[in-house]
């Protein structure tokens, strides 16, 4: 039995040969151009973030050795063979997450009522006129574009060292980042009840109520619980700048080189995120878990 | 009419007693839920030192900062800052791409359809969730004390934590890919590389690149953080400049990043745009 493979004739064959070449050559030409912008961009970096290769290389035997510091305790022995003496500011380091986790509880509520009250200005189908949903938009841009801690750089000031910066700081990325999230939610809700409700001559406010709102509260609480999450996550640098929370230690451990107390508030942290992590999770999979798995 | 609506109600309550008589449990749910998110809120107000008087004075002061912050002015600075803002971007890109070329190969590690095994997986799975549990910012602290203040660290601390970040969404990327195309590149006589190059990798790349934009994007933020703890960038020289004070050149610097975010953002849309096609922007 033999196997008819159909050939085209010769010259047929050469003229879609050709097409063909061509058309792989203008591929491989835009990505190899793409490529080389790519590696030049990289060259004209590496020159702007003075990197070295070589420093690199020497600087490697350093970021192996610091963790191996890290891990050591003052005594010289391995932390985990102590861990009493390794964890010895537990008492004071656990009050510190705790007001970690305050700040980010406080900041992310606030954040989410505010951010709440603006988004249903700034949906495209809800927003009472164009300019307000510009000008509230352009806000909530400002709001989440300048990073918190840099806000709370600036609270810091205002309202004096302590954990209250942090919360507005964090307040003010929340409402950004939230009423950002819940205007899209808000954007893809069903018009007819609200159609319905207008009908029947209710306002504004009535139809977002008893309209919107039910249509999105389940995925509004699932975005919230996930900013808690993170902002959980920033809040523990706030201390950096002196806006609360247990950054403070952690960069005081840092610039004065207690190893041991690093690596163990690191984990302290670590720990807190996933307990977090698992905690919020476990509440989003109670509350929607049926009707949505985010 | 109203005696027809009693009616009605009560064989609607006949029919659906579930609706009409829910247990107290579940009645109750959802207040005292409210009223305890609202107890700890309370408790945390007090706790974290909030009173109006501080409220009031801090937002008089605040005031006062954003009316000196006009109009944004950088002074004789400008191409100290524009240097900057050029270090800022050298650092997003320099660590997003290192982020990248690591994370990659990791990720094949951790994604279920190269290495079934869990024994493997799992240690890998949890290293990169341990790295991404650090905040960058600590990264940063970490890797000045190796390799000393400048933007080195910062383009090290950037690179490491979005190895984690970048390992867990390629893996799922790659998790998500189609079966059939490895199993093509397989019974044609390919062995694993082929499979991984031929078969995975023209579906993960668009995906893959699509995330490199963005976080290169959302770098450009972190980076301009960074620089706070002393890592470079224009993010040390706005936190000096808050530091004195100097409100007119803080606000300048703060719109000059607010202008190079908006560019990135518009240039990295363009570019995942011409990368992934018009299907998958999302």
């Amino acid at each position: 039995m033999t196997i008819a493979v159909s050939i085209l004739p010769d010259q047929r064959l050469a003229a879609l040969n050709e097409i063909y070449r061509k058309a792989v050559a203008r591929k491989r030409l835009r990505v190899a151009l793409g490529a080389a912008a790519f590696v030049a961009a990289l060259a004209i970096a590496s020159v702007g973030a003075e990197v070295n290769l070589r420093t690199l290389f020497t600087y490697f035997g350093h970021f192996v050795s610091y963790f191996d510091r890290l891990l050591t305790l003052d005594s010289g022995s391995r932390v985990w063979t102590n861990i009493p003496e390794w964890l010895w500011g537990w008492k004071k380091w656990s009050l510190l997450l705790g007001e970690t986790i305050l700040i980010s509880y406080v900041g992310t509520l606030f954040g989410a009522v505010l951010g709440f009250a603006f988004n249903f200005l700034a949906a495209e189908n809800t927003s009472p006129g164009p300019w307000v949903r510009f000008i509230v938009k352009r806000l909530m841009e400002f709001c989440r574009t300048v990073p918190d801690i840099v806000f709370a750089l600036i609270f810091v000031i205002a309202f004096g060292l302590g954990p209250m910066a942090g919360v507005l700081a964090i307040t003010i990325h929340s409402i950004g980042a939230l009423g950002k999230q819940y205007a899209e939610m808000v954007e893809n809700i069903d018009m007819k009840p609200v159609e319905g409700l207008r009908s029947t001559g209710a306002g504004w406010i009535a139809c977002m109520r008893f309209a919107v709102l039910p249509q999105v509260v389940a995925g509004f609480a699932s975005v919230t619980l996930l900013r808690f999450e993170i902002n959980v996550r920033s809040a523990s640098v706030m201390g950096f700048v002196g806006a609360g929370g247990i950054g403070v230690e952690l960069i005081t451990a840092i610039r004065k080189f207690y190893y041991s107390d690093v690596s163990a508030i690191l984990l302290l942290i670590i720990l807190t995120v996933f307990v977090i992590d698992i905690g919020t999770g476990w509440v989003r999979g109670r509350l929607f878990g049926k009707e949505r798995r985010a | 009419m109203t005696k027809r609506s009693m009616l009605e109600t009560d064989g609607l309550r006949a029919r659906y007693p579930d609706v009409f008589n829910r247990p107290v449990s579940s009645r109750l749910a959802w207040p005292s839920m409210l009223a305890g998110a609202l107890a700890i809120f309370v408790f945390g107000l007090i706790h974290l030192g909030f009173s109006p008087i501080r409220m009031l004075n801090g937002i008089h002061q605040l005031g006062w900062i954003s009316l000196m912050m006009l109009p944004p002015n950088p002074g004789a600075s400008l191409p100290l800052y524009l240097r900057a803002l050029g270090e800022t971007l050298s650092i997003a890109l320099l660590g997003t791409t290192l982020a990248a070329v690591f994370a990659f190969p990791v990720s094949l590690l951790a994604a279920k359809n190269i290495v079934p095994s869990n024994i493997f997986r799992f240690p890998i799975r949890r290293f990169l969730d341990t790295i991404r549990g650090v905040d960058t910012l600590i990264w940063a602290l970490v890797w000045i004390n190796v390799v000393g203040l400048g933007p080195f660290a910062g383009v090290l601390a950037i690179a490491l934590s979005d190895f984690g970040a970048l390992g867990k969404l390629f893996s799922e990327a790659i998790e998500g890919a189609d079966r059939k195309q490895v199993e093509g590149i397989r019974a044609s006589g390919g062995n694993a590389l082929h499979e991984i190059r031929f078969g995975l990798m023209p579906q993960v790349f668009p995906v893959i690149a699509g995330q490199m934009l963005y976080f290169f994007e959302s770098n450009t933020r972190s980076a301009t953080i960074i620089g706070i703890v002393g890592a470079g960038g224009i993010g040390l020289q706005l936190a000096e400049q808050i530091r004195v004070l100097e409100w007119q050149k803080v606000s300048f610097l703060i719109l000059m990043i607010l202008i190079a975010v908006a560019v990135i953002d518009w240039i990295s849309g363009k570019l995942r745009f011409a990368i992934i096609g018009p299907r998958a922007v999302a």
